[in-house]
């Protein structure tokens, strides 16, 4: 469709609007605001990570001279009995008002169950040192088995496993089971010349954003409040705390700092309706900003999982049938990724016979959050461990066997839909002729494959154009830019417009000054966002025909928009100068006042976004220390809007998914606390941990979206966990099946293997 | 409990504060004369985020105590651009498209800074070493690398044409 369209800005990689106030300081995080009259809010948290509790005495604290306000989770109004919290975040919104306040449990360590604002930090801390909470411990399990196991310790008496055939009589850890299931597998694997099976387990990992969670909320004396927090999605957050806090959502306004990195993990709310009940209560500004601690313990990581994954295929490499069983750590509330999980498995291939079995469990850990492709990157992590051992039973080279069962426009995915155009074959194509492919590997090295996929939402976006006197453009919309959205939606508007990039400011407006927009998440920015932009900027260039029209005294129909300028048709027999954008807004007043262009739409036609990454890993057999040499990264971003931006997504992934390859882990004690709770010991790659990271960009574009987007934020970080578990396969030999793949793990299987 | 005074040099202008015995410098630097510039993003030196220079050397301000600044003349991100515009390190890291969220980028031009102050003509596992102590979560470091190599490169050529004088 858009393949020889010749852009001017699309394609290009300026430099940012809010650049340069990020390089020089100036720029607002979530910590960096400070409001007259501010006091600080800090949490109480339970030291066990199962606890009944019996009593909450704040009266000490509430007394102390400095303290303004004391709540627990008496101050919360009863959880609503229905309500998802929706998104990419699972669960409810009565687990989440749990989850954020403990009311008669405590379900981590780490887990809120008191709160306070003070005159300063260090008398907060005094404060919460007063409060004296009364425990009923409780047996803790922590994990997956012990949780799964009958008789295992519950977490709620009150649930009872859904989606069964039948409802259970007993109630359990297991929150929710799926299944998803096509053709006859048994008959499948009769067909099969070839069999693999392989069991994975991968720990509980954080996205590790480097901003710690922070907000200032203030509340007047008519209840309304103003919160400032970093976060991915202003409205979103009004929303579930509005419903948290039994509050009108008029009553809230909610803005968006700028935000030091999200990847899921500020999609739910945790200290903005403490923030709101403390400032109600002080009647002064609250300030509440996480320790680097508190993120790891009472945030949201993502699931650790239990993967059993059998799969076959005939001696040609066309699979015939695969299984897959899939457990997911809950945490203390249900809300795992389980369905992506299940959906992502086999979306990249052609299968008659399959079937997915799912489920997710509560333990007492926090509850999990999403983590960029939720559920995706173990998904593949096993199944292309899985595809990788087939293809060296059948002789035959990865990226042929994929190429063998691709799936391609029309394959009905797993999940049910037919796919659209799409383009895996073209990544796979892509990667075989790479020159990272072939080129020689050093001594002790092996070299990995993995294919990534994400299906990308659309969701709601908002937009509002507004051209200036002077012909300059101001693009207002509600997503906050994580990763360099601002330059891509001035991209777009000038491409729309036909005027220069320097020309086109975007800002992000809040709940109050912009329309509605869901999150900036699930990699759909650039392409829900970017289609309002492109609507509200052709909605300008309608109104400037219109005044262009009336300037000239001509019909609507008879003027054009070409390079950002109203022509007259070649029908009309006048000599006409164009109008310029600039011409028309210093006009405006004369042919109908201001000029404002505006959009607001659910986004249909989100575009899935494959990969294909290469690995070189190499290790060394005395330590087990594993070296990242190489990694190329291939992904279909249907079109590049700004090609730096998109080639860093896919930079960036590459290094979250090498890390939790390599060496991220939650490491618990067995009373259920977690040791590691820090950047020194939670160990997450430095830059001398990596070589440069080769992209290569597939455009096959998505004619749902004016430009060809696909959403490309989450794919990046899907296949690196299997492409990594590939390479190590490939350099020693051995099969580790379960990640990290640290040092400790590597030494043990080359032990067990006789070194 | 009295509060301790301190007089310092932040980018050279004489600062006075009042600080609390256990208060770090980033905590005085943020909460007390509002430069948010530097950036907490552990408080236990591991992530570089709060990365100053003292005395011209690479710190991390959430490793000093506030009540240790006194005499010492400190650099911070805010310190870096001039009358002029920003520093080519600022510029490079725009062009190159090494910041995504932005949060370490503070950090990691100060460590920049020190690391090209220092070493000359720094080989590409010299950066990756230098600027290990500053994590980033967002880029996977190559476009920082590059933008580094970019300033030295620049450097380079500028030291080469002044050796050479005038044509």
């Amino acid at each position: 469709m858009s393949e020889a369209i010749e852009y001017k800005i699309v394609g290009t990689s300026p430099v940012r609007p809010d650049g340069v106030d990020k390089v020089t300081g100036r720029a607002q995080y979530g910590a960096d605001l400070n409001l007259p009259n501010q006091i600080y809010g800090k949490v109480l948290r339970s030291p066990h990570a199962h606890a009944r509790i019996k009593r909450i005495d704040i009266g000490r604290a509430a007394a102390m001279p400095g303290v303004y306000a004391v709540i627990t989770g008496e101050d919360f109004p009863e959880p609503p009995e229905h309500g998802e919290i929706g998104g990419e975040a699972g669960g409810s919104i009565a687990d989440l008002a749990r989850n954020i306040m403990a009311r008669d449990k405590a379900l981590y360590h780490g887990h809120a169950v008191a709160a306070v604002a003070a005159r300063s930090l260090s008398i907060a801390d005094e404060a919460l040192a007063a409060i004296e909470v009364e425990y009923e411990v409780l047996e803790p399990v922590l994990d997956l088995d012990a949780a799964m196991a009958p008789g295992a310790p519950l977490l709620d008496e009150n649930c009872f496993t859904k989606n069964l055939p039948e409802k259970p009589d007993k109630p359990s850890n297991i929150a929710d089971v799926m299944v998803l299931a096509r053709g006859d597998v048994d008959q499948g694997f009769e067909q099969a010349d070839v069999i693999v099976e392989g069991e994975y387990r991968i720990p509980m990992a954080h996205q590790g954003y480097i901003e710690p969670h922070a907000c200032i909320a203030n509340t007047n004396e008519a209840g309304q409040s103003t919160v400032w927090c970093c976060t991915q999605g202003p409205f979103d957050f009004r929303a579930i705390a509005a419903k948290v806090l039994n509050m009108d959502v008029a009553d809230l306004k909610f803005v968006a700092s700028e935000i030091g990195g999200g990847f899921g993990g500020k999609t739910v709310v945790y200290l903005e309706p403490l923030a709101v009940l403390l400032s109600r209560k002080a009647r002064r500004p609250v300030k509440m900003m996480m320790s680097r601690e508190e993120v790891f313990r009472a945030t949201g990581p993502t699931s650790g999982t239990h993967y059993k994954v059998k799969v076959g295929a005939k001696r040609d490499g066309t699979l015939t049938a695969a299984t897959a069983w899939m457990a997911f750590e809950a945490g203390a509330y249900a809300g795992a990724p389980m369905g992506p999980g299940a959906m992502t498995i086999l979306a990249p291939y052609q299968l008659e016979n399959f079937k997915i079995e799912a489920c997710e469990v509560l333990l007492n850990k926090p509850k999990v959050a999403a983590y960029r492709a939720p559920g995706a990157p173990q998904s593949m992590h096993a199944m292309e461990s899985a595809l990788d051992d087939l293809a060296r039973e059948l002789n035959m080279d990865p990226i042929d066997l994929r190429l063998k069962n691709a799936a391609d426009e029309g394959t009905r995915a797993p999940y049910g839909p037919k796919f659209p155009v799409i383009g895996l074959k073209e990544c796979l194509r892509a990667a075989k002729a790479h020159p990272n492919y072939t080129r020689a590997l050093p001594e002790g090295a092996g070299r990995g494959v993995a294919v990534g996929f994400w299906f990308n939402v659309g969701m709601q976006s908002s937009a509002e154009v507004h051209i200036n006197e002077n012909g300059t453009v101001t693009v207002v919309e509600g997503n906050p830019d994580i990763g360099g959205s601002r330059a891509s939606m001035c991209i777009m508007a000038a491409e729309t417009l036909g005027v220069p990039y320097e020309r086109v400011r975007t800002l992000i407006g809040d709940t109050e000054s912009t329309g509605f927009s869901n999150v900036t998440g699930g990699s759909r920015t650039t392409f829900a966002t970017g289609m309002a932009v492109v609507q509200a900027c052709e909605d300008i260039i309608a109104q400037c025909r219109v005044r262009a029209a009336a300037t000239w005294g001509v019909d609507e129909a008879q003027v054009l928009w070409q390079d950002g300028q109203a022509i007259p048709a070649p029908s009309v027999n006048a000599e006409l100068k164009p109008l310029s954008l600039a011409d028309i807004a210093a006009n405006a007043v004369k042919t109908g006042g201001p000029l404002l262009g505006h959009a607001a739409l659910n986004a249909q036609g989100a575009g899935a976004s494959f990969s294909v990454n290469i690995a070189d890993l190499q290790v060394d057999r005395d330590t087990g220390k594993v070296d990242v040499l190489a990694f190329t990264a291939i992904q279909d971003a249907g079109r590049a809007i700004h090609k730096a931006y998109v080639e860093g997504q896919m930079q960036g992934g590459a290094a979250q998914g090498l890390g939790w390859a390599l060496n991220e882990e939650y490491i618990y004690n067995a009373d259920g606390i977690m040791e590691n709770a820090g950047f020194l010991d939670y160990r997450m790659p430095v830059a001398s941990d990596l070589p440069m990271i080769d992209t290569h960009i597939v455009e096959v574009p998505n004619p749902r979206h004016p430009y060809g987007v696909r959403g490309v934020g989450e794919t990046p970080i899907v296949a690196p966990l299997a492409a990594a578990a590939n390479a190590v396969r490939d350099a020693i030999g051995i099969r580790i099946h379960d990640l990290p793949l640290s040092p400790p793990r590597v030494l043990a299987a080359l032990d067990a293997a006789g070194g | 409990m009295s509060k301790i005074q301190v007089v310092t040099s932040i980018n050279h202008e004489e600062v006075e504060f009042l600080c609390e015995p256990q208060e770090t410098l980033l905590n005085v630097l943020r909460e007390t004369l509002g430069r948010t510039g530097t950036k907490e993003g552990c408080a236990t030196g591991d992530c570089g985020a709060c990365s100053v220079l003292v005395d011209d050397r690479l710190v991390c301000a959430c490793l000093m105590l506030a009540a240790e600044a006194g005499g010492c003349e400190i650099t911070t991100i805010e310190g870096i651009a001039s009358e002029e515009g920003l520093d080519p390190i600022q510029q490079k890291f725009l062009e190159h498209a090494a910041l995504q969220c932005g949060i370490c980028t503070p950090g990691l031009i100060i460590a920049t800074k020190s690391l090209l102050d220092r070493h000359a003509d720094p080989d590409e596992t010299t950066i990756r070493y230098w600027l290990a102590g500053n994590l980033c979560r967002c880029t996977g470091y190559d476009k920082i690398i590059r933008a580094v190599q970019d300033v030295a490169r620049d450097r380079a050529r500028d030291r080469a044409r002044d050796l050479a004088g005038p044509a």
